[in-house]
């Protein structure tokens, strides 16, 4: 499979005090302020996030097998996609990869000993769980059937169903979101090893620098504008009420100056990942250090500038609407350049197709599908046949999980060694990345197909002449369930019979690979000091000084 | 399994293998400066978060007053300026006594110096919000002033635009709402500060915490310094006294 590292000291992990045996009990980890155990807390509560919202969407999948419906009543159809939205955004993509790798990884690859502020970071794990709490409570008590996106003055005033408990789960979760955010920048700006200059930063620090920009500037309005809601919702009376003046679309420009940055909040750090993954597997320095870096930032800030592309068909201004096309297209430049940069490195690299790589070469190609698409509903006149259709609902999920999920699965199978020390069985990663590629590709690329010929999303029923389509879509989902499920299990496995890691089993570069897997509490015995540029992969030795 | 008295081998007992470092140092930083620096740009970004959270009102503010100015005037005109005005005389003297106990731990005054001017700031923000539930909010509720609990449309007194005078009123209660709601944790900082500081342990060499609070109450009163205009005198109450 692999070989030990060099740096492997011939102890077993166990024997090694680390982050994982340097305590027991389970108020060493409920009380813990290590940011790799947070990591792992916000680990297995997003997996169990990810599974509750994924078995909303097998249930719909299952129900549109027919065309009048084969399983539920149209309103239950409702809340199964509004409950599918809301904990898959708010409970599983937003925090997924800033709130896992990032926990465990950015002291690493900074070469810090904890985040700046350690209590801070396990009260947001306890926000996100209130949170958590309050929308699973909504779910068995009624569900929510305004769609993620809770548009008044439907969400405000007519929906009979459990609208403030998961208003007030999404807002007590976006503080998490804010103080995660919080603490990563901080924490980049302060705690630096030396010689650990900006430029010679982990592209993955970028993008979840960035993406904690956007947790900082965006997640507060989206809590301000929840809360007028909730608000709105209890008093009867508020300020997206027209029976005063109000205007219900107030709410979508301000829910949108949020959620519109929000998918970047999803896809960054997949990209910053994905930087990482295609370097280490093909062995060479990425292809254009700064324009990688750069671009980052460049689409945390216009990502705050496009939110009017979800109103194209609201009555917005048609120059309004001309502006924001433009700004829409123009934030595809630096997504555009990442793609060609992880292209470019690939070139005359030393490739080897280890799981992650699947993952990261698979993202390339979806994300490329995800974001092309994204241009024809960019263009004013193509979003109005195409808005509300399924092509929109396959143009997100190429992004979001063809991308993001993608990119998280291939880093959680890249730093998995780092993790817990143990390697998992590579021939059935590499059979999950294939069957997760496949049972993608079948259950999204039909909606695509679906949309264009105008069949409408949200809907519980639907002209005959789909029903191929949905059934191909349903029998991808199905494969796709238990693409995700095959990781579940050898993930598990691995805790306890993987073979030993070693620090380093990818001969990857990076401060995070120089210390013990699993590391020490304390991550480094002493502060490195970095001498050399991210992604030396020309230069065998560890960059680091010692002493 | 279950073995919690090991929670002493924990990284928690990393904190005790560091007590040869100043008081209040965490172990994560690598010096003090470094956790100074850290917990000052910690705040500063916290309060860009909170100028984004109040910013969404703002916006809506605005929207709405330029929609609808004549009943924005009117409802402005409904509220008391003079109590508005003492309140903000209140807030700002509440900051220059932050201010003067940031100072007197700078320069080393004794704890009894800090505690006074930390008693002295909580004094006046108990005043501030004194001030605004029983004079001013107690009045409008009252007056069947609050929208959602017994709003009350008077067209004939009003005018034209009286259905839209309980938008002001809406964003009057959201708006002074949410800033007492950051007082009144405000002033359970303060409270953490002056246990802190009975117990001795701010000094010329660790200020820190008082100085990241500062922030944090200066922050507020400027929120109010934003809201006193915009709420209390866009109706030109003074004005219309003079006969306009």
């Amino acid at each position: 499979m692999s070989t030990p590292g060099p740096n492997d000291h011939d102890v077993p992990a166990e024997s090694r005090v680390n982050y994982l045996n340097a305590s027991y009990g389970i108020r060493s980890w409920l009380l813990t302020t290590d940011h790799k155990r947070i990591a792992l807390l916000y680990l297995a509560s997003i997996t169990l996030m990810f599974f509750v919202g994924g078995a909303f969407a097998v249930l719909m999948r299952i129900h549109l097998i027919e065309p009048q419906g084969a399983l539920v009543e149209p309103e239950t159809y409702n809340k199964l996609f509004t409950m599918h939205g809301v904990v898959m955004i708010f409970f599983f993509l937003i925090p997924s990869i800033p709130a896992t790798l990032g926990n465990f990884l950015v002291p690493m690859m900074i070469g810090a000993r904890d985040l700046a502020f350690p209590k801070l970071n396990l009260l947001s794990w306890y926000i996100f769980i209130v949170g958590a709490i309050f929308t699973l409570y909504a779910a068995v008590t009624g569900g929510i059937d305004t769609g993620w996106t809770f548009y008044t003055p439907y969400s405000s005033t007519y929906a009979h169903t459990q609208v403030v408990p998961v208003a007030l789960g999404v807002f007590i979760t976006g503080f998490s979101s804010i103080l995660t955010g919080l603490n990563f920048v901080v924490t980049i700006h302060k705690m630096r090893a030396p010689g650990l200059t900006w430029f010679r930063l982990p592209l993955f620090i970028w993008a979840i620098y960035a993406t904690s920009i956007i947790f900082i500037l965006g997640t507060p309005v989206l809590a301000i504008t929840i809360f007028l809601l909730g608000l709105e919702r209890l008093l009867h009376v508020g300020i997206f009420d027209p029976a005063i003046g109000g205007d219900p679309l107030l709410f979508q420009h301000m829910f949108w100056f949020y959620s519109h940055p929000a998918v970047y909040i999803m896809i960054l750090p997949g990209m910053g990942v994905m930087s990482e993954l295609i370097t280490c597997f093909s062995k060479k320095r990425i292809f254009g250090y700064s324009f990688v870096g750069f671009s980052s930032m460049a689409i945390a800030v216009i990502s705050f500038l496009v939110w009017g592309h979800h109103m194209f068909v609201t009555g917005q201004s048609i120059y309004a609407g001309l502006i924001f096309s433009v700004l829409s297209f123009l934030v595809a430049i630096p997504s555009a350049v990442k793609v060609f940069n992880w292209t470019a490195t690939l070139y005359k690299g030393s490739i080897s197709y280890q799981a992650p790589m699947l993952y990261a070469l698979g993202f390339i190609g979806l994300f490329t599908m995800g974001g092309l698409t994204g241009l024809f509903l960019a263009s004013l006149a193509t979003d109005v046949h195409l808005n509300g259709t399924y092509f929109i609902v396959a143009h997100f999920h190429y992004i979001m999980v063809g991308g993001a999920v993608m990119a998280y699965l291939g880093g959680i199978h890249f730093w998995w060694p780092k993790i817990t020390g143990r390697l998992y069985p590579d021939g059935w990663a590499r059979f999950a990345a294939l069957i997760i590629f496949v049972g993608f590709n079948l259950t999204f690329f039909p909606q695509f197909m679906m949309g264009y010929l105008g069949m409408p999303r949200r809907y519980a029923v639907y002209p005959a002449e789909f029903q191929v389509l949905n059934v191909m879509s349903s029998a991808g989902a199905s494969i796709l369930g238990i693409g995700y499920l095959i990781p579940l299990v050898y993930f598990i496995w691995s805790m306890r019979y993987g073979p030993v890691a070693g620090p380093n089993p990818w001969g990857a570069k990076g401060l995070e690979w120089e210390t013990p897997s699993p590391p020490p509490t304390e991550n480094f015995e002493e502060i490195p000091v970095v001498t050399e540029e991210a992604y030396d992969y020309a230069n065998p030795h560890p960059g680091v000084a010692r002493g | 399994m279950t073995t919690p008295i090991l929670i002493q081998e924990s990284p928690v007992a990393d904190l005790a293998a560091h007590t040869a470092h100043p008081a209040g140092f965490a172990h994560q930083f690598e010096d003090m400066d470094q956790q100074h620096a850290a917990g000052n740009l910690g705040m500063w970004v916290f309060l860009i978060t909170e100028i984004m959270f109040f910013g969404g009102l703002f916006a809506g503010y605005i929207i709405y007053r330029a929609l609808y100015l004549p009943a924005f005037e009117r409802g402005s005109r409904l509220l008391n300026v003079n109590l508005g005005a003492t309140n903000t005389v209140v807030l700002i003297a509440s900051s220059l006594t932050m201010a003067l106990a940031i100072h007197a731990a700078q320069a080393g005054k004794s704890k009894g110096t800090i505690i006074f001017y930390l008693v002295l700031t909580m004094i006046l923000g108990a005043t501030f919000l004194g001030v605004k539930f029983i004079f001013e909010w107690r009045r409008d509720y009252l007056e069947a002033l609050v929208p959602g609990i017994n709003f009350v449309v008077r067209p004939e007194e009003w005018g034209p635009m009286a259905s839209h005078v309980q938008m002001f009123f809406c964003f009057y209660f959201f708006m002074t709402g949410l800033h007492a709601l950051h007082m009144i944790v405000g002033i359970g900082i303060l409270t953490v500060l002056i246990i802190m500081a009975a117990r001795g342990r701010f000094s010329d060499e660790y200020y820190f915490p008082l100085e990241v609070s500062g922030l944090y109450w200066h922050f507020v009163d400027i929120v109010w310094i934003f809201l006193f205009p915009l709420l209390y005198l866009i109706g030109g109450t003074y004005a219309m006294k003079g006969g306009r």
